[in-house]
């Protein structure tokens, strides 16, 4: 087939791009540059040359709009389409919605902390070209917020845990763990936070996240959230982009840079991962229909792709792959399992229900994860008879947290996964608790950052959180009755028998 | 010992949105890039490559029967690995530095 030859551009998508980032750009003549951009020296970075900052994707406002509008019209179509047709009695079961209750508690809210700290980048950075990719880096997360929220909206008409997500995830303990890790982010300077969101997050570890909600949405015929994860995640790869450039910058710009960037990397790969431990439990055993296991995204997408792709390209630069990378490639045959095993036990205090696996969901298990049968079967074969003698177990004392990464210290000793790992600093006098060395190395580095961390826990203990009750914190977390605890006999589960029941009685044949 | 691998076998690659128009787009990597292959999981199909791939606006508008902007592969994109080393009016091209 033969295209019409196409009517000339006045300019390249070259020329276009330089002109608005560059062309539009002008130095500071009644002040001075430190006096226009003072945040961007605290840290110790130096940079000579802003221009030396390259955008691979050249966008310019024109095609920005342009392909940022036909993505929502796609999504709200999608939208509109699953709402009519009752879309959500196609899901493969109420459980599902778990998975995406913990999404929209948990990570929702932090697209809006990043839109908000990319908006300030794109006033401060002090180059035109980071500038301006902050600049849709911040619209493109304040969409992702906005859409997910349309998105969800739908299922909290019908389903509980939806409703306060906001006010939760700014008290809930286990919404502590997302919250904690953005605000540690937000509170650092501008090179940190690239570093820390830009490059960690968005490029090292984004395929965890969006892989297990995106494909396991779309397996489990939750089509909105399918749309709207492709439809963030589009956005995503630029993201991906600003945190490659970022940092391939800041290490060019000069040597000494160096120690600065690897300490940060080190740094945001544990608080990522650690984070991504409630994905990985969500994988292997929220989803009825399961996409891949923790351990095979885990393989994939970071040792294969980032240690095997990208650290070779940043050994270039004396970069080497995160501290404590080797715990977290032995932990990927534990760390579902441990997270979910502790959830279980939590769930009366929590927005999500929680269940015993089925005998099918146990076999997969124990397909994907050798040390499953040895490990964990037998705790699940010991609460299925708790169950059956009609004690069903909710754990009613408090966990212990790690005072960085927030998570109750449920995490194991390197190279023994049946003993619980502790590790202990000391701090003008007082006692810090963490779940792993990892976290042990991020307080040492910066402790008084870290003392002022709010624990949930200790908060409730403080009497900061509603009373000293179960039920009076859970009033005080916006908790209703129906929205935790055991999943079936559950009202999502009772809704969910009696619709579908109603369909086969009332179905005609 | 080992031997660091060369930038022209370290895998790069894409993730696109399985859809009709994305059909085109895939195939045109795949005519492009000989040695990619294609793998195809819920909702996305993952392209990659040894070293090194391109995206060409020729062979996509040739497939499309229709113009096509290479800006009009954000659509289309989920995530990549690699770096992109180029994206203008004609092609876009994804490879490791070294």
């Amino acid at each position: 087939m033969t295209i019409a030859p196409k009517a000339p551009r006045k300019l390249s998508m070259k020329d276009r791009y330089s002109a608005l980032t560059r062309d539009l750009a002008w130095d500071p003549s009644y002040v001075t540059n430190e006096e226009m951009f003072p945040f961007t020296n605290f840290e110790g970075i130096t940079i000579h040359d802003w221009s030396k900052w390259e955008d691979p994707f050249r966008l310019t406002v024109d095609a920005y709009t342009k392909y940022q509008a036909e993505k929502d019209k796609r999504l709200y179509a999608v939208l509109d389409g699953f709402a009519q047709s009752q879309g959500h009695l196609g899901l493969t079961d109420a459980s599902y919605l778990n998975a995406m209750k913990l999404f929209i508690q948990g990570v929702s809210p932090l697209e809006y902390q990043a839109h908000r700290n990319f908006a300030y980048l794109a006033r401060h950075l002090n180059g035109p070209g980071p500038r301006f990719a902050a600049l849709c880096q911040s619209l493109d997360e304040i969409r992702h917020i906005q859409t997910e929220v349309h998105t969800l909206s739908n299922y909290n008409k019908l389903y509980t845990g939806f409703h306060s997500y906001v006010w939760q995830h700014d008290r809930v303990w286990y919404l502590s763990v997302p919250k904690s890790f953005f605000d540690d982010a937000v509170s650092a300077g501008p090179f940190e936070f690239l570093i820390a969101i830009g490059f960690s997050f968005e490029y090292l570890l984004t395929n965890l996240l969006f892989v297990p909600f995106m494909s396991g949405a779309s397996f489990n015929g939750d089509l909105p959230t399918m749309t709207f994860g492709f439809s963030a995640q589009s956005d995503e790869s630029r993201h991906m982009t600003l945190g490659l450039e970022a940092i391939k910058f800041l290490l060019e710009q000069d040597e000494k840079n160096v120690p600065l960037v690897q300490h940060w990397i080190d740094k945001w790969f544990w608080r990522g991962y650690r984070l991504l431990a409630l994905v990985a439990q969500m994988l292997d055993y929220m989803l009825p229909r399961k996409v891949m296991s923790w351990k095979e995204a885990f393989d994939l997408y970071f040792e294969q792709q980032m240690l095997g792709g990208l650290f070779v390209d940043l050994a270039y630069y004396g970069i080497t792959p995160p501290k404590f990378v080797e715990q977290a490639k032995e932990e990927k045959e534990y760390l579902s399992h441990q997270v979910y095993w502790t959830l279980y036990q939590f769930s009366h205090a929590a927005s999500f229900t929680t269940s015993i696996p089925t005998d099918e969901h146990m076999e997969w298990l124990s397909a994907n994860y050798p040390k499953f049968d040895e490990l964990y079967k037998p705790l699940w074969e010991k609460e299925k008879r708790n169950v059956a003698a009609g004690g069903r177990h909710f754990d009613r004392g408090l966990p212990e947290l790690c005072s960085v990464c927030q998570i109750p210290m449920l995490f194991t000793e390197p190279g023994d996964p049946t003993t619980i790992c502790q590790r202990h600093s000391d701090f003008e006098g007082e006692r810090f608790n963490f779940c792993s060395d990892g976290c042990k190395n991020i307080f040492d580095h910066e402790p008084e950052k870290y003392v002022q961390a709010w624990l949930p826990v200790h908060q409730i203990f403080q009497g900061n959180c509603g009373g000293a009750s179960i039920p009076d914190v859970l009033a005080w977390y916006r908790m209703n009755p129906e929205d935790g605890g055991e999943y079936l006999g559950s009202t999502d589960h009772q809704n969910w028998l009696a619709w579908h029941d109603m369909a086969e009685k009332t179905g005609g044949n | 010992m080992t031997t660091t691998p060369s930038p022209s076998d370290r895998p790069v690659g894409v993730d696109l949105q399985e859809s009709e128009q994305n059909r085109a787009v895939i195939e045109a990597i795949e005519a492009d890039n000989a040695n990619a292959t294609v793998r195809h999981m819920p909702g996305m199909v993952r392209v990659q490559a040894p070293g090194r791939l391109v995206i060409n606006r020729e062979s996509v508008e040739a497939r499309l029967g229709r113009e096509w902007e290479t800006h009009e592969f954000q659509l289309a994109i989920i995530s990549y690995f690699g770096h992109i080393k180029d994206w203008d009016d004609d092609q876009i091209l994804i490879a490791w530095d070294r």
